[in-house]
């Protein structure tokens, strides 16, 4: 195929080529008879200029943030949500955008499930919460909870830049980003979308079982192969203490050293180790915060040691 | 009419394992479902559809390189009581376990379509296929090559979990997939010290979700940590009978052969088996 992206003439082009991403790609005189003549001009070797737009939308966000895990169900949404909150808590203006289109949780958790949302002259407004969080999800432009979006790729990352581009975030200190497990084409496009304005970090997230760490590990190759900085590790459901006898069980055994040892080899910060407690799952389930639900308890210690971190991560 | 792919013409059962929702035991139901099919002396054949994240294979204690033959590729396979079990995975084709699998839409419906295509299935009474989370191309490209499949769907008690599901049913219900039913996973611990039981992903998902779309709710599975160290070092095998949500996947196993009308003795038992 053409190799379009640094404008390279192609071998079987005529003589006369101004090169696939120039405006006049197969509309000059010379392009007839050009096997390319088709593809160059409909415009789809021009450079795409998403990443500029991105960068000039969201120019009034101060740090942007990814949490991202490889594995499904680890708690990427809810610990998206507590970050959130925690920063909330200390003052700072927050938005987050669930870009798991296929799974969206985040707006259950945040407690605005089956909000809508406005469109304007400046485009799409977020949902707020309660504590002034902007939030926005494909959940919110779905009709019902029983529609599946049933997309393929192309259009899950149109979908992104719409979120990016289209959404009125006004000014943010930080923006967080939910993503779907995996490494796919959703991921791909965050990073494509964000080559200009740059991903200040991300956060991942694990539970303590190999079959979790391994693909974490892949998710850390992700970053270092798309340079993402690396905030941390956070390891989740790590142990449950019984509430009547307190003994302590591992739910998800640490066959292979759990989140330290992954941190430990792959040379990242391990963040902090959230216990599994059942009030998370209800909190969830309803839309409330075990931040403010039980602000004393050790998971709440924990999650306050994670914000603090990224804060600290995020300081200039 | 659809071509019916050259790898799976003899394959009587396909049994698709979907969830929407991440990390409620797709892969964990395959290896287990696949590990009781096998013990009752059926052949059973395993796919992972899961190309970013394939644990099945960790989890069946399958190691080791695909290779191909004049027929196509050959599955790993190995013994289980008095059937067989052959796998198919991603993983069994890369060398470095750690990378990535970066790949946009169609290179993995394209990988999907010569798991089913190329690969030498051979005559197996089960096809069971793990799936990722979401709605993905890979969902889509299992659908397309095998219309009808019948479909079993996990979800953890939680209403954020059955909400995904939800929308894994409608995906379902328009793909023409025959749902045999749903499975609850992470239903309740019960704590080894003084046995009282907790609800750690909350409760009544599962049999709300089966309700409310007027499927079979094939039964819950408690939370086994026995069964999760097990999985990690693949020595499911040898250990099955010590882990205790093995007895409710074996009823669950026994639930849907009757839906599906299939006899719980394969043809092919061994004497004495």
């Amino acid at each position: 195929g053409i190799n379009a992206e640094y404008g390279e003439i192609p071998e079987n082009a005529p003589t006369s080529c101004p090169g696939p991403t120039s405006n006049n790609a197969g509309k000059l005189d010379g392009c007839a008879g050009c096997p390319n003549q088709k593809l160059c001009s409909s415009g789809e070797f021009k450079s795409d200029n998403s990443p500029a737009v991105v960068k000039e939308h969201l120019i009034g966000v101060k740090n942007k943030i990814l949490v991202l895990s490889g594995k499904g169900g680890v708690g990427k949404s809810t610990v998206t949500a507590e970050i959130a909150r925690g920063l909330a808590m200390q003052d700072f203006s927050v938005g987050v955008l669930d870009v798991d289109v296929c799974g969206p949780s985040l707006s259950r958790i945040m407690g605005v499930n089956g909000e809508a949302v406005h469109k304007s002259s400046s485009g799409w407004s977020p949902v707020y919460t309660l504590d002034d969080i902007a939030v926005m999800s494909i959940d919110f432009l779905l009709s019902s909870e029983e529609d599946a979006v049933i997309w393929r790729g192309a259009k899950k990352n149109g979908m992104i830049k719409e979120f990016l581009c289209s959404v009125d975030w006004g000014d943010l200190d930080y923006l967080i980003i939910d993503t779907p497990p995996g490494t796919s084409d959703e991921h791909l496009a965050i990073v494509s979308l964000f080559k200009q304005s740059k991903v200040t970090g991300a956060v991942l997230v694990t539970t303590p079982q190999e079959v979790a760490l391994s693909d974490v590990r892949k998710e850390l190759n992700f970053c270092r192969k798309l340079k993402i900085p690396v905030i941390g590790l956070v390891e989740n459901m790590s142990t449950y203490t019984c509430s009547k006898c307190q003994t302590k069980s591992q739910i998800f055994p640490a066959t292979s050293g759990g989140g330290a040892a992954l941190a430990a080899s792959e040379n990242i910060p391990m963040i902090c180790s959230l216990p599994l407690d059942p009030l998370v799952g209800r909190s969830g389930d309803n839309g409330l915060s075990v931040l403010n639900e039980a602000p004393d308890s050790g998971i709440s210690n924990e999650y306050r040691t994670l914000v603090d971190h990224v804060v600290k991560f995020c300081q200039p | 009419t659809t071509e019916v792919f050259a790898g799976i013409a003899s394959v009587k059962q396909i049994l698709g394992v979907l969830s929407g929702k991440g990390g409620v035991g797709k892969s964990t139901t395959v290896a287990v479902i696949a590990f009781n099919l096998a013990s009752r002396g059926f052949s059973v054949g395993v796919l992972d559809a899961d190309l970013c994240g394939p644990s099945l294979s960790k989890m069946i204690g399958l190691k080791g390189n695909i290779h191909s033959c004049d027929q196509g590729w050959v599955p790993l396979s190995q013994p289980v009581g008095a059937g067989i079990i052959s796998a198919v995975s991603l993983s069994y084709l890369v060398e470095n376990q750690d990378q990535a699998v970066i790949w946009r839409g169609p290179k993995k419906t394209a990988m999907i379509k010569q798991f089913l295509q190329d690969v030498c299935w051979g005559e197996l009474d089960f096809l069971l296929i793990d799936t990722p989370p979401g709605t993905t191309d890979e969902h889509m490209a299992v659908m397309e090559c095998i219309p009808n499949c019948s479909v079993i769907l996990t979800t953890s008690p939680q209403a954020v979990a059955a909400a995904d599901v939800l929308r894994q049913v409608s995906f379902c219900k328009t793909t023409g997939a025959n749902i045999v039913g749903i499975v609850e996973t992470l239903s309740g611990f019960v704590c080894p010290n003084c046995s009282d039981c907790s609800l750690l992903f909350n409760q009544g998902g599962g049999k709300r979700l089966a309700d409310h779309c007027k499927l079979e709710f094939l039964g819950s599975v408690p939370i086994d940590p026995n069964l999760a160290k097990h999985l990690d070092s693949g020595t499911l095998l040898e250990n099955k009978d010590t882990c205790v949500s093995y007895l409710s996947y074996c009823e669950i196993v026994t639930k849907v052969l009757d839906i599906l009308g299939v006899n719980c003795e394969p043809m092919q038992a061994e004497d004495g088996g």
